[in-house]
């Protein structure tokens, strides 16, 4: 547990046997401006690859998420963010043909070892996907449904915990007089939020999102983004987005994938403000000016 | 805290229920066998089709004329209900009105859930006496084609149906700006890229056809002879077998095991063929 | 004019089929509605069928399906889940029971009646009786049960599947709690048909559950069912006409109802399930 003692300022490579040729984006690279918040790696992907079957989809991808930022991951569609993602609460393991290869570390402990308790992991780890998914029940048992998977079963308790993380996503005051309806009939920007309540309610420590606003109109997508800002510092989220200017305004962090000879690529990571003023790579540049992708 | 993952102590029970059903098929092929085996082993194999006729009485068990009759119904039977079938179909995908077109496949299904022995039964005392009053007896070959064709025409009618629906709307729109009728349309374009789908409509109709026991035996006459006129009675395995298995011992019994034995080959080799069918639709569609 | 000759054609074939169902029918409903009456429906039959009724053939009947179901609903159930949610796509030996199915979804029905036989009724000593009957109709319906389930649990939107997943659900509690009542209308329309062939089904029964038109007793007295007794009716009792119109009458009706309660009961499974 204590092998990977987070260590701010130094470099912390996880040497995972083979010479790495490429940038490893860990702290000690990002620090010449002010951290935004707490420095301390809280996942640490290191050489990550992803292929489905034949066909590779993300190469060698390594960098640290710290804990309590917004950490964006931006790029063109296709290039292997999504899969980065599942990666991290190996939701891969529901795709058959998925290989993970690398290494990531949670809080120290390799979640891509065969004897991790998916379950328990994915309970520290919520997930929120690009359409809004809420059970086809009503809302309550939506978060009910969660909590007493988890073993809450006390009456009382999984009523405050549910009018807890309502107002936490600013939805109780719109739905506590229809618990009972089915989930189904929200608006969709509802919907998103209610899924983000449901993730919640298990007191994760990470989010991970999957274009959270993609499918919601303009209004309820701002509605949505609002709330992600309202979760730094008290959770560690990963977001990824098509939008940049959604990436800017949230993001404490953020990471640009390209593809390279057909497979996804981490091209740069840094900073929110740093990698969107002065990239470093041209690439990275041409993106963010809206010049390609 | 601890929490088991409740999907270690599901998944067991559930693979073994799996494992029943497969155990299932495998005990239903061995029992035919060994039921069948007194026939298939030692050369009564070779008097099964050589035999001059069926005499179980007196131990002579050539069921080819048997078998022919039932080659002879299933073929009579898909003659009629092809055509028939694909004109519904037809109308059902290209002629009939939304509400009609729904009315219309409402009834497809209650024709499709008409219990064989009640089809059987309207073929007995209605057609028959009709067909008897012409030709009689009545009970014969054609009237055992007709009730088991109407008996297949919904399975036709709805499998044409869904293997013309998938025919792509453009390939028709397309046909339709070459200034194209609505019968060229169907004729050239329709139904020849939903060949496959229709080919295998039509299998799947003949294995129901020769499957089916009560319809014929209720209309079929039961008189075993090769058939020689739409107006003579005949009897069919299917029929044979519930004519003659309450009664049947030794030899006699292993018989009727081995054609049933028999009837299923022929059965699974149709639905086979369907099934392939049915792919190379999909590849090509 | 070849237009106008295609066209009439189709109709026509259209006309045919509807006017031959409602002769069906009709024919049906005229040689036999006479003949109906609460005591034919509750009262034993005389004469071989020909006068009283056919309230034990009823309740044979109702035993019957009442072990199919007992049988084939809950292995069925088991079996689709462990397909649809339990094992990975393209695993060879879900593949392989998938085909196992498909072939035995190809047998014809009097096949399960010498299986049913020779296993049921002889090998494990069952006799003629109302189990062995019932589990060989199990047997039949098993497959395209299992199939239609497995097709609508497959159906279900994933993205449920992987919210589950995502929240750290069990895959059992995402069936139970989501998935199945999800695909309720698909399992209802598989038990339909299943319920439909059961009890419509002669050929399987004629030597598994046997003739005895007496009121049974046990499960394992033997039992006539419904449609059976329109076979011998017709078959082998002159003058029984009547009774097999009327009869048959009965059994399409019965067969309706049992639609109608399947129904009922996948609405309200899936409603209170969903809605609460």
């Amino acid at each position: 547990m204590n092998q990977m003692t987070p260590n701010p300022g130094k470099k912390v490579y996880l040497n995972q046997g083979s010479e790495t040729n490429h940038t490893s984006y860990t702290l000690s690279e990002i620090t010449e401006a002010q951290p935004c918040c707490l420095p301390e790696p809280h996942i640490q992907v290191r050489d990550l690859s992803v292929s489905y079957g034949e066909h590779q989809v993300l190469e060698t991808v390594s960098l640290d998420i710290y804990k309590g930022c917004i950490t964006a991951l931006i790029g063109p569609s296709g290039c292997g963010k999504t899969s980065f993602l599942s990666s991290l609460n190996r939701l891969t393991d529901m795709m058959p043909t998925a290989q993970v290869q690398g290494s990531i570390r949670f809080d120290g402990e390799e979640i891509l070892a065969v004897k991790t308790d998916t379950l328990n992991l994915r309970r520290r780890i919520g997930m929120i996907f690009q359409k809004p998914n809420p059970f086809p029940l009503s809302i309550r048992r939506n978060l009910y449904l969660p909590l007493k998977e988890n073993g809450i079963r006390n009456r009382k308790q999984l009523a405050q915990k549910t009018e807890k993380v309502l107002r936490e996503v600013g939805l109780w005051d719109e739905v506590k007089d229809r618990l009972d309806s089915p989930a189904l009939a929200l608006s969709g920007g509802q919907q998103q939020r209610l899924c983000i309540a449901r993730a919640l309610v298990l007191e994760p420590e990470v989010l991970l999102m999957d274009e959270p606003c993609s499918a919601l109109d303009a209004i309820a997508s701002a509605k949505v983004e609002e709330l992600i800002s309202s979760l730094a510092g008290r959770y560690t989220v990963v977001i990824v987005t098509h939008n940049l200017a959604q990436a800017k305004r949230v993001a404490n962090y953020a990471g640009f994938f390209w593809m390279v000879e057909k497979v996804g690529k981490l091209i740069e990571f840094g900073q929110c403000d740093s990698l969107f003023e002065t990239p470093e790579s041209e690439l990275t540049a041409a993106f963010v000016s809206g010049v390609c992708g | 805290m601890f929490r088991g993952n409740i999907d270690r102590l599901v998944e067991p029970p559930l693979r073994l229920a799996g494992f029943v059903c497969a155990a299932i098929l495998l005990l239903i092929l061995l029992f035919l066998i060994k039921e069948a085996a007194p026939v298939l082993t030692g050369g009564g194999w070779r008097l099964f089709f050589a035999d001059s006729g069926w005499y179980p009485m007196e131990g002579l068990f050539g069921i080819l004329p048997m078998l022919v009759a039932s080659l002879v119904v299933m073929l009579g039977a898909i003659m009629i209900a092809a055509p028939i079938g694909l004109g519904c179909a037809i109308f059902l995908q290209y002629y009939a009105p939304p509400v009609l077109a729904k009315a219309f496949r409402l009834l497809l299904s209650l024709l499709a859930g008409m219990p064989s022995v009640v089809l059987g039964l309207w073929g007995l005392t209605v057609l028959v006496p009709i067909i008897g009053s012409w030709q009689p007896p009545g009970t014969s070959l054609l009237a055992a084609t007709i009730v088991l064709a109407l008996m297949v025409i919904p399975t036709m009618a709805l499998a044409s149906a869904s293997a013309l629906s998938s025919v792509p709307g453009s390939l028709m729109n397309g046909a339709a700006a070459l200034g194209l009728t609505l019968r060229a349309r169907i004729c050239y374009i329709a139904i020849t890229s939903a060949g496959a789908g229709i080919r295998s409509a039509a299998l799947l109709s003949m294995a129901r056809a020769i499957g089916e026991t009560m319809v014929v035996l209720m209309v079929a006459g039961n008189v075993v002879q090769y058939p020689s006129g739409l107006f003579e009675p005949v009897r069919v395995l299917t029929a044979n077998i519930a004519l003659e298995m309450a009664y049947a011992t030794d030899l006699h019994r292993a018989s009727l095991f081995a054609s049933g034995l028999l009837l299923t080959l022929i059965v699974l080799a149709l639905a086979w063929l369907a099934a392939r069918s049915n792919e190379s639709s999909k590849q090509y569609g | 004019m070849a237009d106008r000759l295609f066209s009439s054609a189709v109709w026509l074939s259209a006309a045919l089929v509807a006017a031959a169902l409602l002769w069906i029918v009709g024919d049906l409903a005229r040689l036999g509605l006479s003949h109906i009456s609460l005591e034919f429906i509750f009262s034993a039959p005389e004469n071989a069928g020909r006068s009283g009724g056919i309230g034990p053939i009823l309740v044979s009947t109702l035993l019957i399906i009442g072990v199919t179901l007992a049988v084939a609903l809950p292995l069925g159930l088991m079996v689709a889940v462990w397909l649809a949610e339990f094992t990975r796509r393209g695993n060879r030996l879900s593949n392989q029971i998938r085909l196992a199915l498909d072939v035995m979804a190809g047998i014809p029905s009097i096949v399960f009646g010498l299986f049913g036989n020779a296993f049921f009724s002889i090998y494990l000593g069952m006799g003629f009786s109302i189990l062995s009957g019932g589990l060989t109709l199990a047997v039949m319906i098993l497959p395209v049960f299992i199939r239609t389930c497995e097709i609508g649990l497959t159906a279900v939107d994933n993205s449920w599947r992987q919210g589950a997943e995502a929240l750290g659900m069990t895959r059992t509690s995402a069936v139970w709690h989501i998935l199945l009542p999800a695909a309720a209308p698909a399992i209802s329309a598989g038990l339909i048909l299943g319920i439909g062939r059961a009890t419509a089904e002669t050929a399987a029964l004629i030597f598994t559950s046997g003739y005895v038109d007496r009121m049974p007793e046990s499960l394992l007295d033997s039992g006539r069912a419904l449609a059976v007794h329109i076979y011998d009716l017709s078959m082998n009792v002159t003058g029984g006409d009547p009774a097999a119109h009327a009869s048959a009458l009965v059994l399409i009706a019965l067969i309706i109802l049992f639609n109608l309660l399947a129904q009922g009961f996948s609405d309200r499974w899936l409603y209170r399930r969903l809605a609460t």
